[in-house]
């Protein structure tokens, strides 16, 4: 056997205040050299944990049973990670397997330069390695990933770097020693898209150039397509599907990957429930009207401050779906928070509800306040965690509606429940004993308990799944239709936004760069950030997406990133 | 995609009593965290019995110095009529080491109500709302943090009972002179929580809803930032003894006919340590060890127990337990609980 690993029977069983919880049940796999193998699955699904196992990094409450046989590049030895002693399982980390994490801001420490944490990974395996060769191999290493002039940047700390070049020198560290084995426990999922496929481009090098093989665990169907030779699909703890990428993609077998692979959102893709919806009043007073709006966040002490939204100019129709696209720091956020009063706004003016937010005074804005509804990014959050979801969907009604008598409150709450999906018998639950999707559900919920006019919704279904995002985007498209509340859909997902908006408007670095509807944005995109923007997005079909990858080299070449 | 509200296996609710403070860790604790919790709360509980059946427990009273057959002597060694012998000051050294429990137990009740109310209220305002009030009360705090504990706590002690020493004036100038002291302390815990809380989520939820600030504060930031306060009232309370202790020992106390107290004995007993005569400094000196000891054992382990880090697990069997449901593709889990994976993995998803 040439196998590179090779997972006989784990099991993995976890500890907790509840008892025992399997987290893995009985995987076995194997992966061959310079083979790309995809672990994909929905959180939960014990993928994670999986990765974890390959490395040895289980925490200590875990058990885990069955056999990791990880062989070294050069085919000299075999280790079970299993049984091995602590010291040789040092010795493996880092020369034999190493991992990627998913966060490339806190894999790395703040207070080292790279080149001394890529040095430290090389003297923890040959401690009579001299500084200056340590150095050198980390000067090397870093061109070989492609940061830009290694010898001035070897000395630079994690924070001079941006996102895409952090997550490079977390694969350089990776790959200093050359090992047989990298995993990469979704590398991409904190990256923006234009990032992310400059990253998978990377893990592709490092297949070809390196000769590693790579255990790539990510819940984006879009990024196995990309990337993987060979998919594992993992739910709840089991392995549900084994096969190559081609045929996973164009002939699933299973029923829980068809279903995964149905749920993933593309573009042009419409739901039902989005057609039907009314026409929307275009001569009508605006709900929000932005005319060169400008936000500015101050600067410490005498600097400058940072210019997140700078001359934006935009409008919302009532009854009308704004979706708003753009990567990290774009100011997309930003803007939806001035519009909800929670960010002041310095320049220009943003009308909202025919009330100037410009110099906005709180206690003037307090009534306007029962007619926006916000809907957070993390559901998780977003509710007070000693409150039952019945309370937390009463609060708008308690501050606005004090006409309401409890029975009427609980009334409207058993309602709302109910137009979101969610059984009238979860109102006595706390948030955490809902998942994530009934948890945004919820919050929809608490969005909608005064009928707002307005829905600012901030990346919704970033924090789901993509079966629970295919349904919460289907509620919110139904919803929309059947109350006709105008909504600034905010999103980093330009598949997602397509689904729900009826125009399109693409932020770059505070400035507005394209507007229209989604044929004419998604369509034929005339800037070319926008174009960029689309052409990184990788889709869940391996053969369209090797093409696309071809038109984003050609672009990327034709105009340089600025 | 039809949406079907499947119902849901109930998940039943932990009754009240298993989800009181101290009872839930209890239950929750394992190993040597639960001998550790187990012996605080033994010695704790002990202490404040002894402090309530005083007047049974008892023999004599605590300023007694007489009864029919006469004058009970000093420094007497350990007999029937006096289990512990007497003090040098001709009382009977059981019976003020059980009246000390009372005077002890009192001190820290005042002295913790007084703190934790003030304490509260204050952080709360200063780290919700900020600006200049909070910039003040932090330097104010800070600056009761660069004085010696105990000699705050004489001046004050001076201060309130200008001299005088009753019953209660006592324990009122201990129990101040103590709160002074704590005040900072629970300042500084609620204001980080309230601080931290601000910024959740939950709460800009509440503010874009138009909620106003005193509902936002103790409805949604109060009841959140309390979990730490059992943790330091336990820690307070051992520490008010000593400072009581500390104070009595020094002679800024109280007298010995207007109430028994520990540190006053200790303080005492000083000069028969050297001839021989044990009976009067040992008895206090270990209720005052036992006291402090056993809430420090309650607030160590409350504190081990709230962190799922270091609290300790029993092991599992390697292929036991259920597979815990995770999100099933045409619905989301139906039951997600607080033994679901999201707990398990360290990092949150962002």
């Amino acid at each position: 056997m040439t196998d590179v690993l090779q997972i006989r029977d784990l099991d993995v069983s976890f500890a907790t205040d509840a008892g025992a919880v399997k987290a893995v049940d009985r995987v076995s796999l194997t992966v061959g050299p310079g083979e790309v193998v995809a672990i994909v699955g929905e959180s939960g699904s014990g993928k994670t944990v999986t990765a974890k196992t390959i490395l040895g990094l289980l925490p200590e409450t875990a058990t885990r049973s069955g056999a990791v046989l990880l062989r070294s590049k050069d085919g000299s030895s075999e280790n079970d990670i299993v049984s091995v002693s602590k010291d040789r399982l040092r010795q493996i980390r880092g020369a034999d397997v190493s991992m990627v994490f998913q966060e490339p801001s806190t894999a790395l420490n703040p207070v080292y330069t790279v080149g001394w944490q890529i040095a430290e990974g090389l003297r923890a395996h040959d401690p009579k390695l001299s500084a200056k060769a340590a150095r050198a191999r980390a000067i090397d290493i870093l061109t070989r990933v492609g940061i830009p002039e290694p010898e001035v940047r070897v000395d630079y700390y994690p924070h001079q770097f941006s996102g895409g070049q952090k997550q490079r020198v977390v694969i350089a560290m990776a790959l200093v020693l050359d090992p047989g084995l990298i995993v990469a426990d979704e590398p991409t999922t904190a990256l923006d898209v234009t990032v992310q496929a400059e990253i998978l481009d990377l893990l592709r090098r490092c297949r070809d150039e390196f000769g590693s093989s790579i255990v790539l665990i990510t819940h984006n169907m879009g990024v196995v397509a990309d990337l993987a030779d060979r998919v594992v699909v993992m739910y709840q703890g089991e392995i549900v599907e084994e096969a190559d990428v081609y045929s996973l993609f164009a002939n699933p077998q299973n029923d829980y990957t068809k279903k995964l692979l149905a749920a993933v959102p593309r573009i042009g893709q419409k739901i039902e429930a989005a057609e039907r919806k009314a026409p929307i009043a275009r001569d009508a007073e605006p709900v929000v009207r932005a005319e060169k709006l400008q936000i500015e966040y101050p600067g410490r002490m005498g600097r400058p401050g940072f210019k997140a939204v700078d001359g934006v100019s935009f409008s919302i129709a009532p009854g009308e779906v704004l979706g708003l696209v753009g990567e990290s720091g774009s100011g997309k956020t930003t803007i939806g928070r001035a519009i909800a009063g929670l960010t002041k706004v310095t320049g220009g003016s943003l009308r909202v509800l025919d009330s100037e937010m410009n110099g906005m005074k709180e206690r003037a804005f307090r009534p306007k306040r029962s007619s926006i509804g916000f809907v957070f990014q993390d559901p998780a959050s977003s509710f007070n965690p000693l409150l039952t979801i019945t309370e937390c969907v009463a609060e708008p009604l308690k501050v606005h509606r004090k006409d309401l008598d409890a029975r009427a409150v609980s009334q409207r709450v058993g309602e709302l429940l109910e137009a979101v999906q969610l059984p009238r018998s979860y109102g006595d639950r706390y948030p955490h004993e809902l998942s994530g999707g009934q948890r945004q559900r919820a919050s929809l919920a608490r969005a909608l308990a005064l009928n707002p006019k307005l829905l600012v919704a901030d990346e919704p279904t970033s924090a789901l799944d993509v079966s629970v995002q295919a349904r919460v985007l289907e509620l919110f498209a139904e919803l929309q239709a059947e109350l006709g509340f105008a909504a600034l859909f905010i999103s980093h997902d330009l598949a997602v936004v397509d689904i729900l908006a009826d125009r399109i408007a693409v932020l770059y670095h505070g400035k507005l760069i394209e507007e229209g509807t989604g044929v004419e944005v998604l369509g034929a995109p005339k800037d070319p950030y926008t174009q960029r923007l689309l052409a990184s997005l990788p889709v869940p079909d391996p053969i369209a997406q090797a093409e696309r990858r071809r038109l984003l080299a050609d672009l990327i070449a034709g105009n340089p990133p600025a | 995609m039809a949406i079907t509200t499947a119902t849901s296996p109930s998940t039943p609710k932990r009754s009240l009593w298993r989800r009181l403070p101290i009872v839930h860790q209890l239950s929750q604790s394992v190993g040597i965290q639960r001998g550790m919790l187990v012996t605080g709360l033994v010695l704790t509980a002990l202490f404040v019995l002894t402090a309530l059946l005083a007047p049974i427990l008892a023999p004599y009273g605590y300023s007694q110095l007489r009864d029919e057959s006469g004058g009970f002597g000093a420094q007497r060694p350990p007999s029937a009529e006096h289990l512990l012998g007497t003090t040098v000051g001709g009382y009977d050294v059981l019976s003020r080491v059980i009246w000390g429990a009372q005077t002890a137990l009192s001190v820290v009740v005042v002295a913790v109500l007084l703190s934790i109310f003030a304490g509260v209220a204050l952080g709360l305002v200063s780290g919700y709302f900020g600006g200049w009030l909070d910039r003040i009360l932090v330097v104010v705090c800070d600056a009761i943090y660069a004085f010696p504990t105990l000699l705050l706590a004489i001046v004050m002690s001076i201060a309130i009972s200008g001299g005088q020493s009753s019953l209660w004036g006592g324990i009122f100038a201990a129990a101040i002179s103590i709160t002074v002291v704590f005040i900072p302390q629970y300042f500084r815990v609620i204001r980080a929580e309230t601080v931290r809380i601000k910024s959740e989520a939950y709460v800009e939820s509440a503010k874009v809803v138009g909620t106003g600030n005193v509902r936002i504060m103790f409805r949604h930031v109060l009841r959140n930032a309390t979990r730490t306060l059992p943790l330091i009232f336990t820690l307070n309370a051992s520490e008010a003894i000593l400072t009581l202790a500390g104070l009595g020992f020094l002679g800024f106390g109280i007298e010995p006919t207007s109430a028994s107290e520990w540190g006053f004995d200790l303080n005492k007993a000083l000069s028969d340590v050297s001839s021989g005569i044990w009976w009067t400094s040992v008895p206090v000196g270990l209720a005052l060890v036992l006291a402090v000891l056993g809430m420090t054992l309650v607030g160590e382990s409350l504190n081990d127990l709230a962190d799922p880090r270091l609290r300790g697990r029993r092991a599992v069997a390697a292929s036991s337990g259920t597979v815990a449901e995770t999100s099933v593709v045409p619905g989301g889990s139906l039951t997600a609980g607080p033994g679901g994976l999201a707990g398990l993995e360290n990092e949150g998803r962002s």
